[in-house]
């Protein structure tokens, strides 16, 4: 397995470049000797704030949130086995963004936010996996279709909510729709899980790898599908619910992360995981320095670069695909 | 006696929306090689598929080597029956050898990675039907007839003691018919078994020991080659009019025009 060791050892490298980079640039730029030094424990005072209270928790979050969304995409792929299918394509953060808006409305505080977001996603996952589980048959496209109209369903209701709020809590609102990352606050519950489901998901690995060639070879290979395919779909629920929870809804990690590893490095899961987890991260922490520094001192909310980056890719992977 | 390696017990296959069928009681010995002929739509793919494990029977059971097979785990049954599919999924892209490889996923534990023996398992079997050399290429690239022989090669590597193969021949020239065909008699002279579902009666005539004949009416007859290959009985079975003549002193059939 050198190659799979390969592999991690590069996306490692490029993991720790793009945290280095995060914390160093913005408003007061830092030389990679600064940065270095605060690091490992030493440094000025005012470069500790800036990174240790201000820059890292932020980027450790946006690199959590990112990898989560990739290793949702590339479970949720092979659970649907649609190589374009997206970990929102279920109506999760529809769901989640109802539950966020419901508590900002209310004037609660971020913590709430979270918690009634993540309800909301799970709420959505229950709703979406009850319809189309519903008279037993349980096809890839029939749970596809459910999902896309009850996101719908919640689209119509945020639009709702977002025409009755009040003028000033609008900015807020659409922030948290767009996907940011500057409400982040702990970072421990999206790290915890990302790391529990890729030490899980990789004994699993073979098996999603047989079960990607149709649900009737794989069982006929000896997987029990009906409980993996169960076993996929909430823990790709609980992980979207998780990242949406952090940053709110961001569109297209989840999507061009996994497929354009699987271009690069082949469809065997037990490297596409954990390869997920680590370019997810490395992609929303850039795209994160990006939004924060590209017009200064206003942010931009990281869902908008990740969009304009991934709508083209997107374009020519499905032109391609023809 | 030994069991046979796949018996069927009053087994009446669930074809929903049809009444039953006749009960089947056969069994499959090592050494045996099953011919299912039967005209379009007469459920022959669902009776493998049922065979295989894969849908539940609507009455009667089945046994493996003397067990029943619903007391057995998945991975286990897949040691013992090797199902090669009509129809193929192949919605993400992989390599030919990883193809190959996955028939070794009933032998492998969760964190096991594939050992040097099932790449060498593997790789034989790509041999044995035809692909080596190919082992890199994307499957997408392959022509019709180099996926089927792919698929046989997946079961080769699986290496089961019984071969449940849909139409094994389906997409092949008469050459890789005839080769496809000989390395299942190659599996059964070494003392497994296969079924087979066909559309060519006479390849059927010539490589299967064994018929079983699926009526539209839900009836169903089977025995020995040499008894069921009764042109009457073919006839009815397809409700069409044929010809036959001699061969090497093998009977051949030919339908009909009007």
């Amino acid at each position: 397995m050198t190659r799979l060791a390969f592999i991690l050892t590069i996306l490692l490298g490029g993991s720790l470049a793009a945290v280095m980079t995060a914390v160093a640039v913005g408003s007061v730029p830092l030389t990679p000797a600064e940065t270095l030094a605060v690091l490992t424990g030493g440094g000025e005072p005012l470069h500790r704030t800036l990174i240790l209270e201000l820059r890292l928790p932020r980027t450790l979050a946006a690199f959590a949130t990112g990898g989560l969304l990739a290793v949702a995409g590339a479970l949720m792929q092979v659970l649907l086995r649609n190589p374009l299918a997206d970990p929102y394509v279920l109506g999760l953060s529809g769901g989640a963004a109802v539950g966020a808006l419901l508590a900002m409305l209310a004037g609660l505080g971020t913590v709430v936010v979270s918690g009634s977001a993540f309800i909301g996603a799970m709420i959505s996952t229950l709703i979406v996996f009850g319809l189309a589980h519903g008279t037993g048959s349980w096809t890839p496209t029939r749970l596809l279709l459910t999902g896309v109209v009850v996101a719908a369903g919640w689209g119509a209701f945020i639009s709702f909510m977002l025409a009755v709020s009040p003028t000033e809590e609008l900015p807020g609102m659409l922030y948290w729709l767009m996907g940011d990352l500057s409400h982040a606050h702990s970072i421990w519950p999206a790290w915890t899980v990302l790391v529990l489901v890729v030490l899980a998901a990789m004994p699993l690995g073979r098996s999603l790898n047989v079960l990607a060639r149709g649900p009737m070879q794989a069982a006929a290979l000896g997987v029990a599908v009906r409980p993996l395919e169960w076993t996929i779909y909430i823990v790709a629920a609980l992980v979207t619910a998780t990242a949406v929870t952090v940053a709110g809804s961001i569109g297209f990690v989840g999507l061009v992360v996994p497929h354009m590893l699987r271009l690069v490095l082949g469809n065997d899961q037990r490297i596409i995981l954990p390869a997920s987890a680590l370019a997810g991260g490395i992609l929303l922490t850039l795209a994160d320095t990006l939004a924060r520094t590209i017009i200064a001192p206003q942010q931009l909310p990281v869902g908008v670069i990740t969009a304009m980056l991934g709508v083209p890719v997107f374009l020519y992977l499905l032109h391609r695909s023809r | 006696m030994a069991s046979p390696l796949l018996e069927l017990v009053d087994l009446v296959v669930d074809i929903p929306g049809r009444p039953d069928g006749a009960p089947l009681n056969l069994g499959v010995g090592a050494g045996e090689c099953w011919g299912v002929l039967g005209p379009n739509g007469v459920g022959k793919s669902t009776l493998l598929h049922t065979l295989a494990g894969l849908r539940p029977a609507r009455r009667g059971s089945l046994r493996l080597e003397g067990k029943p097979i619903h007391q057995l785990p998945r991975r286990q049954i897949a040691r013992h029956l090797g199902m090669v599919f009509q129809d193929r999924q192949d919605g993400f892209p992989a390599s030919v050898l990883e193809t190959a490889l996955i028939g070794r996923h009933p032998y492998l534990r969760a964190w096991e990675l594939e050992s040097a023996e099932d790449y060498a398992a593997a790789q034989a079997a790509l041999a044995r039907v035809d692909l080596t050399g190919m082992e890199e290429r994307p499957i997408a690239t392959l022509s019709g007839g180099e996926r089927q022989r792919l698929a046989i090669a997946t079961a080769l590597t699986q290496d089961p003691q019984v071969f449940l193969l849909d139409e094994p021949t389906n997409h092949l020239d008469l050459h890789h018919q005839v080769e496809v065909l000989d390395i299942v008699r190659g599996m059964v002279t070494q003392g497994r078994g296969a079924i087979l579902t066909m559309h060519d009666v006479n390849l059927a005539a010539r490589y299967c020991d064994h018929l079983l004949l699926m009526y539209p009416t839900g009836e169903a007859c089977w025995g020995t080659t040499r008894d069921m290959l009764v042109p009457k009985a073919l006839e009815k079975l397809y409700s069409q009019p044929l010809a036959v003549g001699e061969v090497d002193g093998m009977p051949v059939f030919l339908p009909l025009g009007r």
